[in-house]
């Protein structure tokens, strides 16, 4: 496999059986087609890898000219969005990166920006117990003590508190990819993915784990 | 839904399964794999409920087996279903019938439904 990883949108969740019966939950996602930007080297960024965009039609009046240049030096059309991925083998600018590159049982990782929560307190985002709501208690939802007194006379970082949840990068590893519709750019993956429907999502072969 | 997602629901869903409603009482085929012989049990009652929409539809079948109620769900869609006869049209006011599993005998009989 030459380029490890492919740029999609979440479409949303449903079902689909396997040949056996079994019913697989599945998330669908619209995958590529992507054409490689730029490719990054050693000698002049310091690391491997192709940088990759996912094919939309883009407004010209939407392109900077700083963007509009980066594109010209392909010989590509602006697109709105640029992954990297590492890749192994051959690659070059213009190659075209499509769902047919996965097939079903790959093990692959999944990266997506998770739902944005709002202001949460500790119960929420950090699985805190929180006390009795009723016999007397007077201790419903709060988080306790955040530390000692005389010393250290200060809050230790990293406490957890209450605070803005979700909206962070997830990454789910080792998903399993149960069927690919290369002539829809759709992509089924068991189980779920982060983030809401039309979110970005980025496929890649899974870094820790069997192909195949 | 976005209409990537009617696609792909209708790709999974079968155009053979009739037509039934929550009231009627039906045959459901179902294979049955034993090692590597797959013979067809046939599964008959009331459909109490159907819920789900899309390709995720599912339904309740109940029956009285030997005295003890018996209810099997089954995904609408689902390739071990063989077929599904439809026995007859019961009347009924509403779309789930889960107060049937409160009545033995003769309360639990549904009226037919008289065709116009």
């Amino acid at each position: 496999m030459a380029i490890e990883g492919i740029i999609g949108k979440k479409v949303g969740m449903t079902q689909v059986f396997a040949e056996d019966g079994a019913l697989i939950p599945v998330t669908v996602i619209q995958a590529g087609p992507c054409l490689v930007v730029q490719k990054k080297t050693t000698e002049k960024d310091g690391y491997d890898a192709v940088q990759v965009g996912l094919v939309e039609k883009v407004s010209s009046r939407r392109v900077t000219s700083a963007i509009r240049g980066h594109f010209e030096k392909a010989g590509l059309q602006p697109v709105r969005t640029l992954a990297e991925f590492a890749y192994s083998g051959e690659a070059n600018v213009g190659d075209r990166v499509q769902v047919d590159m996965f097939k079903p049982g790959d093990s692959i990782d999944v990266v997506g920006r998770s739902k944005g929560k709002g202001f949460q307190g500790v119960v929420k985002r950090h699985h805190f117990r929180g006390g009795r709501e009723s016999h007397g208690s007077m201790f419903h939802r709060a988080p306790g003590s955040i530390g000692a007194s005389a010393f250290p006379s200060r809050v230790m970082k990293g406490m957890r508190m209450g605070g803005r949840m979700g909206n962070d990068q997830v990454t789910v590893k080792n998903l399993r990819v149960a069927k690919v519709d290369a002539e829809n750019n759709l992509l089924y993956i068991r189980g779920a993915v982060p983030g809401g429907r039309n979110g970005l999502v980025l496929v890649r072969f899974a870094k820790n784990g069997k192909r195949g | 839904m976005p209409d990537i997602m009617k696609m792909v629901e209708s790709r999974e869903s079968r155009t053979d399964i009739p037509n039934f409603a929550p009231g009627d009482t039906i045959k459901v085929h179902v294979k049955v794999k034993e090692g590597d012989k797959e013979r067809i049990q046939i599964f008959q009652g009331i459909v109490i409920s159907r819920k789900g929409g899309g390709a995720r539809q599912m339904f309740t079948v109940r029956k009285v087996s030997g005295g003890i109620g018996v209810e099997r769900m089954f995904p609408l869609y689902s390739p071990s279903i063989d077929r599904i006869e439809v026995e007859r049209h019961g009347r009924v006011r509403r779309a789930k019938l889960y107060y049937l599993r409160d009545l033995r005998g003769k309360a639990a009989r549904i009226e037919e439904k008289r065709a116009k």
